[in-house]
């Protein structure tokens, strides 16, 4: 798990190639994002042209049929063969914009015969991916730093719009997205895919791309999603399909080696200092978000975990709450979320941060033990 | 029996009957059409202020990249708040001002048919405002879900105050009911002697659709906030998967109220477009018939269209087909209005007024609204456009440059009447001017940061958007202080400086409101007029 945070900084520097000044669309790089451009401009001119129409009536009227001019009001008021021009002649127009419009409609909403699926899950404010063909998940969380967002720090040209795991997709083949979420509604949102789809919670809608150039493209999350709603970007990484495969063999191998991992370290009990400086990191990524870094919340809206009741007292209510949430609020479930070794970290660094002094060390085995129901 | 006591003592003390009470108390008390109507508009005017001011902290924020004045939670707030005081305080409440003041003088009514619930359906809304508004004080903040509040952000992960905003919207929802049923008793039953139907003034036959509007989705709205109240606070699951609910059905829900309600704050507007127009070319309007019979098709289209704003959440093929045809379908009612706008300016004699100068300002600028709306229309383009700026540049050049100019069009209109003073006309053309250039700066380029993907309802965005927003906000804090030429040439207006006006006010005027005196009596048509 850790190790792929290292490939984060490669894209971070990875230059915009985003105009400053860009007015139009996209053309992206499906061929359905192609058809959806070229009908954004055809409704464009056919607009345009609608309204030279009109303003230019309504401004040689407002030029020449002025009183100044000494223009005398004409008398002719409705005829019923201009009136059937004007409601018959848009009607066909319409009609010829709808043509295009349903078999570009019926081939986006065609997500059938997939070669990749992928799982998408959207919660506050990160997303997941699971690879439903391989035993690869993660989550790919926002990677600009909190100071570039408070001016403490340059911002990078990726601001706001680079991740620490991007998701990687093969070129030239029909990846089919799964789009779900966790708790409230979020969009995923990918503008060179053309595809903008909801993540309901409970419900689960999809979508494909079947990516023609290799290459970084970015998006965001396009529906309000509380607090930090502007800040859960969207990166995916197309790779020739031989890189692909590659790049997913490495990930499950990463994979698998991390659990390895984490049945040794249920083996072990880490000293506190290890803990702290985990936890401090893991709590930073995860938590913070809604309990603040100095763990004081939102008053009202996040609860502070300084000084609370279950951070101080009850430690088998915190194993709990951070495993498995909070139902009726947004308290989500971490149990999937983080190993448990950084589970024990967290908590570890909860009960001790910010003048929770409670001494208390929560150690991977504790957290086995709570998922075990001992 | 009161009624028979009351005839008699008005018979016997005429002139008592006729002065008002002074103060607060003539304020409070009142139940004439004409100090409801000056309430009412007041009172939208004061929140179009507040809506602007938070319109402002937004601006701020964006006007660089980066978290510089406000936190993420509180720019939610004021979104929300924008939103829902522009809409229910400022736009609505506007109209109704307009239909109060307006109404009873264009068919030759006395007064509104039910003046006590008149007085209680102005009354209850700053309560409602000040209910909603206090929120913000609130620990935790006021409601930060978007003024659409989508399920579950709005039940299950929002704050305490989600209680209140809940009690101010039925609250505002009770007063536009009122109002809308006062107008309709009132069009259907206190017309002058010929005044027939197909005679009303254009204004008065937009507004009753409108009423008819109002009443069949306020309630649903009603239905909406309270499933949201329980969702939260009782245990309910109508928005909750988990409990057999689904999170999608709200937004139907809300739409099939949120799409009339878009028509709700824009057909009184295409109504006072078509009173101005005429007066100032100087000829009649070209298709009368043709436009109240698009109004009606426009509001009966409303009803089946409002999943084009939920292209998104993944409804079925046939379902996005239906709604983007039916969609598409209203753009024929509506270019019908534009075109009957223009062909009655076609070989008219026009001059320029202030309220002429916003007029054509609303045909132009509604109709790049308009046309944008059909590009949303489109479903496969919708996906590009759902939640970025384009959609919020879309919406605000038919609601500001829409509704808001027909507004202040109609104010400017109506104005010398009701005060009998012509206004300020060098303040008025200053507003006109300063309000038209800076709104298309405010307006104009959220189109393109929308089409290169800025999202909606985001604190901070990516430094390629940085240019634009700069000049996004300059247009943003230009527009706001252009009002303030208004509130001034408006409290010169209410002090009654100014050059007296004829009874006819404007060269071209005509209907009935032209024939009474300047300034418009206390009381009007106690004799109703015969209309030839």
């Amino acid at each position: 798990m850790l190790g792929a945070f290292n490939c984060s900084t490669a894209f971070a520097d990875s230059v915009s190639d985003l105009d400053q000044y860009q007015l139009n669309m996209r053309k992206g790089v499906t061929d359905i994002s192609a058809e959806v451009y070229d009908l954004h401009m055809l409704m464009f001119i056919i607009c345009v042209v609608i309204a030279v129409g009109v303003f230019g009536a309504m401004f040689y009227s407002i030029l020449f049929h002025r009183k100044s001019r000494g223009a005398k009001p004409a008398n002719f008021h409705e005829s019923v063969k201009v009136e059937i021009a004007w409601t018959v002649i848009p009607f066909i127009i319409l009609i010829v914009m709808a043509i295009p419009a349903a078999k570009t409609l019926i081939a986006m909403e065609d997500a059938s015969e997939p070669e990749v699926t992928v799982l998408v899950t959207g919660s506050q404010w990160k997303w997941h991916y699971k690879y439903m063909d391989n035993d690869v998940e993660f989550y790919s969380r926002m990677a600009t730093q909190a100071g570039e967002i408070s001016g403490k720090l340059d911002k990078g040209v990726n601001y706001l719009l680079e991740v620490d795991q991007p998701l990687v997709i093969p070129t030239d083949k029909r990846v089919r997205f799964l789009i779900t979420s966790d708790d409230v509604i979020h969009s995923w949102w990918v503008p060179d895919f053309a595809i903008k789809q909801d993540a309901n919670p409970g419900f689960i809608n999809d979508a494909w791309a079947k990516v023609n150039e290799p290459g970084i493209y970015r998006g965001q999350c396009a529906e309000l999603c509380g607090k930090d709603h502007g800040f859960m970007p969207v990166v995916v990484i197309a790779k020739e399909p031989a890189e692909y495969d590659k790049w997913i063999g490495e990930r499950q191998a990463i994979q698998e080696q991390a659990k390895a991992e984490e049945q040794r370290l249920l083996a072990m009990n880490m000293s506190k200092e290890e803990l702290m400086s985990n936890g401090q990191k893991i709590y930073n990524s995860a938590c913070a978000a809604c309990h603040m870094p100095n763990g004081e919340g939102l008053p009202a809206v996040f609860p502070a975990l300084k000084g609370s009741d279950i951070a101080l007292n009850d430690m088998a209510a915190h194993i709990d709450i951070v495993l498995n949430g909070k139902s009726g609020t947004a308290m989500a479930a971490f149990a999937k979320q983080l190993t448990m070794s950084e589970l024990a970290a967290v908590i570890t660094y909860e009960r001790n941060a910010w003048g929770n002094d409670t001494g208390d060390l929560v150690q991977a085995k504790d957290i086995n033990a709570a998922l075990n129901g001992q | 029996m009161s009624t028979v006591t009351d005839t008699i003592h008005h018979e016997n003390d005429l002139h008592e009957h006729h002065a008002p009470p002074s103060g607060i108390k003539r304020w409070l008390y009142t139940t004439n059409h004409k100090d409801i109507g000056t309430l009412y508009l007041w009172f939208a005017f004061i929140m179009f202020l507040t809506g602007g001011a938070m319109a402002m902290v937004i601006r701020a924020e964006l006007f660089q990249p980066g978290l510089q004045i406000v936190e993420p939670n509180f720019f939610n707030q004021m979104t929300t708040v924008h939103g829902l005081i522009m809409v229910f305080g400022a736009v609505m409440p506007a109209f109704t001002g307009l239909a109060n003041w307006l109404v009873p003088m264009m068919i030759g009514a006395p007064d509104m048919a039910l003046p006590r619930m008149n007085n209680w359906s102005f009354w209850i809304l700053p309560f409602a405002f000040l209910i909603l508004l206090s929120s913000l004080f609130m620990e935790g903040g006021g409601p930060a879900f978007g003024w659409t509040f989508y399920a579950p952000l709005s039940t299950t992960y929002s704050g305490d105050s989600t209680a209140l905003f809940v009690f101010s919207v039925h609250i505002m929802g009770i007063s536009s009911i009122m109002g809308a049923i006062n107008v309709i008793v009132t069009i259907f039953n206190m017309r002058a002697p010929g005044m027939t139907w197909m005679k009303m003034p254009l204004f008065v036959w937009t507004w009753l659709i409108t009423a008819f509007l109002l009443i069949a989705v306020m309630p649903v709205l009603a239905g909406a906030v309270t499933m949201v109240l329980t969702d939260k606070f009782f245990g309910t699951s109508f928005f909750d998967a988990a409990g057999g609910g689904d999170p999608v059905m709200f937004q139907h829900i809300f739409w099939f109220f949120g799409h009339p309600e878009v028509y709700i704050m824009i057909l009184p507007a295409f109504g006072i477009i078509s009173q101005i127009v005429p007066t100032f070319a100087r000829k009649r309007l070209f298709g009368y018939a043709s436009m109240v019979y698009a109004t009606a098709s426009i509001a009966l289209l409303s009803f089946i269209v409002w999943a084009h704003h939920m292209f998104t959440t993944g409804m079925p093929v046939f379902a996005e087909m239906f709604f983007m045809l039916a969609t598409m379908l209203i753009s024929v009612p509506t270019g019908v209005k534009v075109f009957n706008w223009v062909a009655t300016m076609w070989r008219g004699s026009m001059s320029f007024e202030v309220p002429m100068l916003f007029a054509l300002a609303f045909i132009v600028l509604f109709t790049i609204g308009g046309l944008s709306g059909l590009m949303l229309a489109i479903t496969p383009v919708d996906f590009q456009y759902h939640d970025t700026y384009f959609v919020v540049a879309h919406f605000h050049y038919v609601l500001v440059t829409g509704a808001i100019f027909s507004i202040m069009a109609a104010v400017y209109y109506w104005l010398p009447k009701w005060t009998g003073k012509m206004f300020d006309i060098t303040l008025a053309k200053w507003h006109f001017w300063c309000s038209l250039i800076s709104v298309n700066v405010l307006f104009f380029p959220m189109h393109f940061v929308g089409l290169a993907g800025m999202p909606r309802r985001i604190p901070d965005y990516a430094l390629q958007f940085a240019d634009f927003n700069k000049w996004i906000s300059l247009g943003g804090f230009a527009f706001g202080l252009s009002q303030f030429i208004f509130l001034a040439l408006l409290i010169k207006a209410c002090r009654k400086q100014g050059d007296p006006v004829s009874d006819q006010v404007w060269e071209g005027a005509e209907g009935l409101e032209w024939e009474i005196p300047s300034p418009a009596p206390y009381h009007t048509f106690e004799t109703p007029p015969v209309i030839k």
